[in-house]
């Protein structure tokens, strides 16, 4: 043996005996503390959608996807939540343009001219903005549009009260992510003779889109679970409509009024099932953005 | 032309060609900090001109104000006169994005647009600009990238992405970028300081080949480089310019005590 090798088996020998079984213990006893604690932080979860899919699977069929609630019947049975579905989307979509729009544009001005002194005053408001309960972004639309007549009860407003609540979610993601954006790149734009609103627009916001895209389908998901701003805005719809000047259905408003208006067991289901419906559609739009984010 | 300062020049450079930049008594401020102190120098056409000095000695504010990049930074402030062919390029009615469409940069750290192939970083001056026409700028991209001694070795993939370039090839990338809107003064903030020997080497080579379309300030902690490829070189030292002298004369005869210390390694 030489030297060196001999000096490797004695190190090896020496780092045997140094782990006491004490240490071995004390690392097995918090990696198990550990283990305990995240598992406790997953049983709510797991009874929350166990529960919604023991108790709405039963309702799930066909029928539930294609036909409204005004075909439902006590006595027969049937109908399903179409109208819901396609309010959800409709008054998300509008919420989505709002938001997007609205939030971009804060979020870049915030990001990208923060030397501008209304800068803190406008992240201060967007920070109120995220806390004021979403009841109470219902009852300013309705005070705003519906009261004032501007529009009936409808999908607009509906839209607008759910695009108040997503604007803050996009402003925050869009400063976060531009933030990110090192200056270097905004200096090879400026650098080239571009005016700064271009090298925002075509080169900044680009190198920010998938921290955007992801920022907006967390608001999507967020706001598509809502039933409070709905209440007084777009009041809900059994029937299907397309017409945006229309009172109109959401997920959440159906799994209120469903559940509060059972009279059967079957019924009961049906609300349930509108709730599982309701999370799978926020757990979809969730991957989504997880695997959209992961991508760049 | 009875310019006293070309008069001045001449006697050192003994070069023939006219002058394109021109500093006068040009201060830089940052807030009440005064970072280059009444600097007076000038720049001929097609030359390249190395600015050295220890770190914080206000060489590369003195180039970031050539482009007015210096205006970006809060609290930023010129006065004196920095002249592009006699044009004050500080004066009221000068756009700043006008002057760095003229007056190109390369940084430090190569800087390709995250999101863009190698062809679009290229053409991304010209399209944002508007030209919207295909053959003219395929034309100009392969111009630029020929320019920067990168042609050869992206011609076959110009839609692969900027960042997928080693750093060495990003560098010539973003050179290929500045020549790409047809400057007439490049500056270059130490462009190799982020590279290997090899792609040092390359770039170097590139210098004395792009000197015959632009006028050249080079930004250098590397004073083997700045002997290596500049005609003039200016010795900054605490915000003050100490010489400005021909390269050759610069490494072995400097007019001042300081340059001489400097270079020769006594201190920075």
């Amino acid at each position: 043996m030489t030297n060196a090798q001999e000096n490797t088996a004695v190190q090896a020998k020496t780092f045997t005996r140094t782990v006491s079984s004490a240490r071995q213990f004390q690392n097995a006893f918090v990696g198990g503390l550990i283990a305990l604690g995240t598992g406790i932080v997953l049983i709510p979860l797991f009874l929350i959608v166990g529960q919604v899919i023991f108790n709405g699977i039963s309702a799930i069929s066909v029928d539930f996807f294609v036909q409204t609630e005004r075909q439902m019947s006590a006595i027969t049975g049937g109908g399903g939540v179409l109208n819901a579905i396609v309010g959800t989307i409709i008054m998300v979509g509008l919420a989505l343009v709002m938001g997007l729009l609205i939030g971009i544009g804060t979020g870049i001005f915030l990001a990208e001219f923060s030397e501008h002194p209304l800068v803190p005053l406008i992240r201060v408001m967007s920070d109120v903005l995220t806390g004021i309960p979403a009841i109470v972004v219902g009852l300013v639309v309705y005070g705003l549009l519906i009261a004032t007549k501007l529009t009936g009860y409808s999908a607009i407003a509906g839209g607008v009260a759910l695009g108040l609540i997503m604007i803050p979610i996009i402003v925050r993601a869009t400063e976060e992510v531009l933030k990110l954006v090192p200056t270097n790149i905004r200096e090879a734009g400026l650098a080239l003779g571009l005016p700064r609103w271009k090298v925002t627009l075509s080169i900044v916001l680009p190198a920010a889109s998938s921290g955007i895209i992801t920022g907006a389908i967390l608001g999507v998901s967020r706001v598509s679970g809502e039933a409070a701003p709905l209440l007084f805005t777009s009041l809900g719809n059994p029937d299907l409509v397309w017409n945006i000047l229309q009172p109109m259905g959401a997920m959440p408003l159906s799994v209120y009024n469903l559940a509060f208006k059972a009279l059967t067991p079957a019924q009961n289901a049906q609300a349930w099932a509108g709730a599982l419906v309701l999370m799978l559609f926020i757990l979809m739009t969730n991957i989504a953005a997880r695997t959209l984010s992961k991508r760049r | 032309m009875s310019n006293p300062f070309q008069v001045q020049v001449a006697e050192r450079t003994a070069s023939t060609a006219a002058i394109r930049l021109e500093a006068k008594d040009v201060s830089i401020f940052y807030g009440d900090k005064e970072a280059v102190k009444k600097v007076g120098v000038s720049f001929r056409s097609n030359t390249v001109n190395a600015l050295i000095g220890p770190s914080g000695c206000g060489k590369t504010t003195f180039l970031r104000a050539i482009n007015r990049m210096h205006d970006l930074t809060p609290g930023a402030r010129v006065t004196g006169q920095l002249m592009l062919d006699g044009i004050n390029l500080y004066g009221s009615d000068v756009d700043p994005v006008d002057v760095r469409r003229r007056i190109g940069m390369v940084f430090q750290k190569p800087n390709p647009f995250p999101t863009m192939s190698i062809y679009d970083n290229v053409a991304a001056g010209l399209k944002l600009a508007g030209e919207t026409n295909k053959s003219k700028l395929d034309g100009v991209v392969e111009k630029s990238l020929r320019g920067a001694a990168l042609w050869e070795e992206v011609k076959d993939r110009l839609k692969a992405p900027g960042a997928s370039l080693s750093g060495g090839q990003q560098q010539r990338l973003c050179i290929a970028r500045a020549l790409s809107v047809d400057p007439e003064i490049l500056l270059m903030d130490e462009p190799t300081s982020a590279l290997d020997p090899q792609s040092t080497a390359r770039i170097e080579d590139l210098m004395e080949s792009l000197k015959e379309q632009v006028t050249i300030v080079i930004v250098t902690h590397n004073m083997q480089q700045a002997s290596r490829v500049s005609d003039t070189t200016s010795f900054f030292l605490l915000g003050d310019l100490i010489e400005h002298s021909p390269t050759a004369q610069m490494f072995t005869n400097p007019k001042d005590q300081r340059t001489e210390a400097y270079i020769s390694g006594k201190f920075g």
